[in-house]
């Protein structure tokens, strides 16, 4: 009994720490797309944050520097987003697929450039990275049956940004449905017009919101390679940022479900190495590569309309030009 | 704003914007220390500087004809077609499939069969997309990357699974025998010697030929571009929109499939994991830069080759420069003349018509 209970603890504790980079990109894809700007380039924000953390904490020693560096690189890389798609007009999908690329090219040849380790950021060690936290009592607790288990293992001991990943959530729904922002944020998705009518100005409106989207998704790309990991190596995102945006479509754009999406894509990243080469009653053998497919094959089942339909922002990967 | 002279409009906008990525680039090269042009020297030399670094320039250039067109072909019906990646791995299958079963037959055979089979496979992979997106409204650009991904667990599972022969430790098919797979030039041109560059060749250009044949010059190619310039206008016209998006997303899987054939039956000879490697990605730059025109497609492939066989010369000479400048490359490519193409359509177009010449229309 007690051994099921430390497999179940630590299949959730690493759900929860895979889940972590999902949740913060799906909050960051929420805050573009429901303005109405889509992100294909979560990915490549993703893997340009954790290269910048890395090599910023490698450098100066510092996890704090390293992710400030990572918003940085992400604001950048949200900055050309926005040139392309609201000043210039372009084709929102098309400069997504581009940062994407860019960031795949950027980060392996500056990386190569910097550090000579075929890609690889030094290894980061101590203060470079963020450690786990352990909260009080965890270690008084620990005795407590089946509680103590839970939080000393599940709730305590995880970094900084995976705390703030979860308080991101509440915080995005009281924004998305309580604030004015957050009002003005779902309009602007739905109908600019309408909000440019009323005075507000729609160019303004939407690069908050990729600053946002910046913010998070940047601190999800430290979270990668300083938090998770000690270093970054290439293409570390490993396809996070696509996994992202498919939870948010799952969570129809809403923060809460985007959580559970998350955690759910988590649990079966987590899970996939352990049910490998073992049999299940009535299914038997379920090969790795179904597990790794199924986030993907759930949401083009769910953009299908086949269970539920997901429909995004009206207004979004359509440029606004006001009356000529 | 005051449209641009057509040749402003098709030469002048393109190379402006491309000229733009290329000079990024240089720039990024030139912040990490290093000399670009010393890097394009070395490119252009490895490029077309000796016989087998051409040929695997063509080789390259092979591929990237047939990504770019399984890109452009969609874009004219106003599709974003991500997927050209994923269905050329799956059209793989179709190729090894019946390349394994004819094995040790003569190539002159089993060639078209290849192309045949792995158009099949490729263009079933699209197909679904295409209906997905025709029937049930679900977005072609989401669900082809999702397919991407998909295609990359289900041959991955195929290959280390069911195709993999007993005591073969890496994850590839059986070999099919020499005289089955796609001959290669440098059994008859003493030039391409040790490059991989075969018949296939031949089939990218044939296929941009036909491509220009189809778009422009047939009906089927009119109802393609009509949806594509206005689907309502398409529909009132009695184009069937839906069965447009399914017949050309499939044509296009079916093309980007031929990626399987140069590879699989031409190169490699077996299906090995991930050989796409790439190809399908670069099939959206080239078909960007190329403004989805065979002409542009054939000259940006081009251009692609020579980077990707040059950068492989690069990374030997200049230690400090790695492949990966190319993806970079790729990527503003991609940026300038895809999502900002219009950057420099209203300079260009002030500096066409003097201000003063159209102020009194407005």
């Amino acid at each position: 009994m007690d051994q099921i209970l430390v497999d179940i603890t630590l299949i959730l504790d690493s759900t929860v720490r895979l889940a972590v980079p999902l949740i913060l990109a799906s909050l960051a894809g929420l805050y573009s797309e429901r303005s109405g700007i889509i992100d294909i380039g979560l990915e490549g924000k993703l893997l340009a944050g954790a290269f910048a953390a890395a090599a910023m904490s490698a450098v100066t020693g510092s996890a704090w520097l390293g992710l400030l560096a990572g918003v940085g690189a992400a604001l950048v890389f949200s900055g050309i987003h926005g040139l392309a798609s609201i000043n210039f007009k372009g084709n929102q999908t098309i400069s997504g697929v581009a940062l994407n690329f860019l960031a795949a090219g950027l980060t392996t040849f500056l990386g190569q450039s910097w550090f000579r380790r075929g890609g690889y950021t030094p290894q980061l060690s101590g203060d470079q990275r963020f450690n786990p936290i352990t909260l009080p009592f965890a270690e008084e607790l620990r005795d407590v049956p089946v509680l103590g288990q839970i939080y000393g293992e599940l709730i305590s001991g995880h970094n900084i940004i995976t705390y703030v990943a979860f308080i991101a959530v509440p915080v995005t729904a009281w924004v998305l449905f309580r604030s004015r922002f957050g009002l003005r944020l779902r309009a602007v998705g739905e109908n600019p017009k309408a909000i440019d009518t009323a005075g507000i100005s729609v160019t303004r409106l939407r690069y908050q919101a990729l600053i946002i989207t910046a913010v998070l998704v940047g601190i999800g790309g430290a979270y990668l390679s300083i938090a998770q990991s000690a270093g970054f190596n290439n293409n570390m995102s490993a396809g996070r940022g696509y996994i992202a945006l498919a939870a948010l479509i799952f969570a129809k754009w809403r923060p809460g479900p985007a959580l559970l999406v998350c955690l759910m894509f988590g649990f079966l990243d987590a899970i996939q190495f352990r049910i490998q080469g073992q049999s299940f009653p009535f299914i038997g053998e379920v090969p790795v590569q179904a597990i790794q497919a199924l986030p993907y094959i759930l949401t083009v089942v769910l953009l299908a309309g086949f269970i539920g339909r997901a429909v995004a922002p009206k207004a979004a990967g359509v440029p606004y030009t006001k009356e000529r | 704003m005051t449209p641009l002279p057509r040749w402003a409009d098709v030469v002048l906008l393109p190379l402006l914007n491309v000229t733009l990525a290329f000079l990024v680039g240089g720039l990024i090269v030139l912040s990490v220390g290093q000399n670009p042009l010393q890097a394009v020297g070395i490119m252009l030399y490895g490029a077309f500087g000796y016989g087998s670094g051409f040929g695997y320039t063509l080789y390259y250039t092979t591929d990237f004809i047939f990504a770019g067109l399984a890109v452009s072909l969609a874009y004219h019906a106003g599709l974003f077609n991500i997927g050209p990646e994923g269905q050329a791995y799956v059209g793989g299958l179709g190729v090894i499939l019946i390349g394994l079963a004819l094995n040790g037959m003569h190539w002159a055979l089993v060639f078209p069969l290849m192309i045949i089979c792995g158009a099949l496979f490729g263009a079933a992979w699209a197909f679904i997309p295409g209906y997905l997106q025709a029937k049930r409204g679900s977005h072609v650009v989401i669900t082809t990357i999702m397919f991407n991904f998909i295609a990359v667990s289900m041959m991955g599972f195929i290959i280390s699974r069911i195709l993999k022969p007993e005591g073969v430790n890496s994850d590839e098919s059986a070999p099919l025998e020499a005289i089955t797979r796609v001959p290669q030039l440098r059994g008859f041109i003493e030039l391409f010697r040790n490059s991989p560059v075969n018949l296939t060749f031949f089939l990218a250009i044939a296929a941009l030929f036909f491509v220009y044949w189809l778009i422009w010059r047939t009906k089927f190619g009119y109802s393609v571009r009509a949806l594509g310039n206005n689907p309502v206008a398409a529909n009132y016209a009695g184009i069937s929109n839906q069965k447009m998006i399914m017949i050309i997303m499939a044509l296009a899987g079916a093309f980007a499939a031929m990626v399987a054939v140069n590879n699989v039956g031409g190169v490699q000879g077996r299906l090995i994991l991930n050989f796409v490697n790439g190809a399908g990605f670069v099939g959206i730059a080239v078909a960007f830069m190329g403004k989805g025109h065979p002409i542009g497609v054939g000259l940006s492939a081009l251009l692609f080759g020579m980077l990707y066989q040059g950068g492989q010369e690069l990374a030997f000479q200049m230690p400090g420069i790695t492949r990966e400048m190319i993806v970079t490359i790729q990527a503003l490519v991609i940026l300038f003349t895809g999502a900002m193409g219009d950057m420099m359509r209203g300079p260009l177009s002030r500096m066409f018509f003097q201000p003063d010449a159209t102020a009194g229309d407005k």
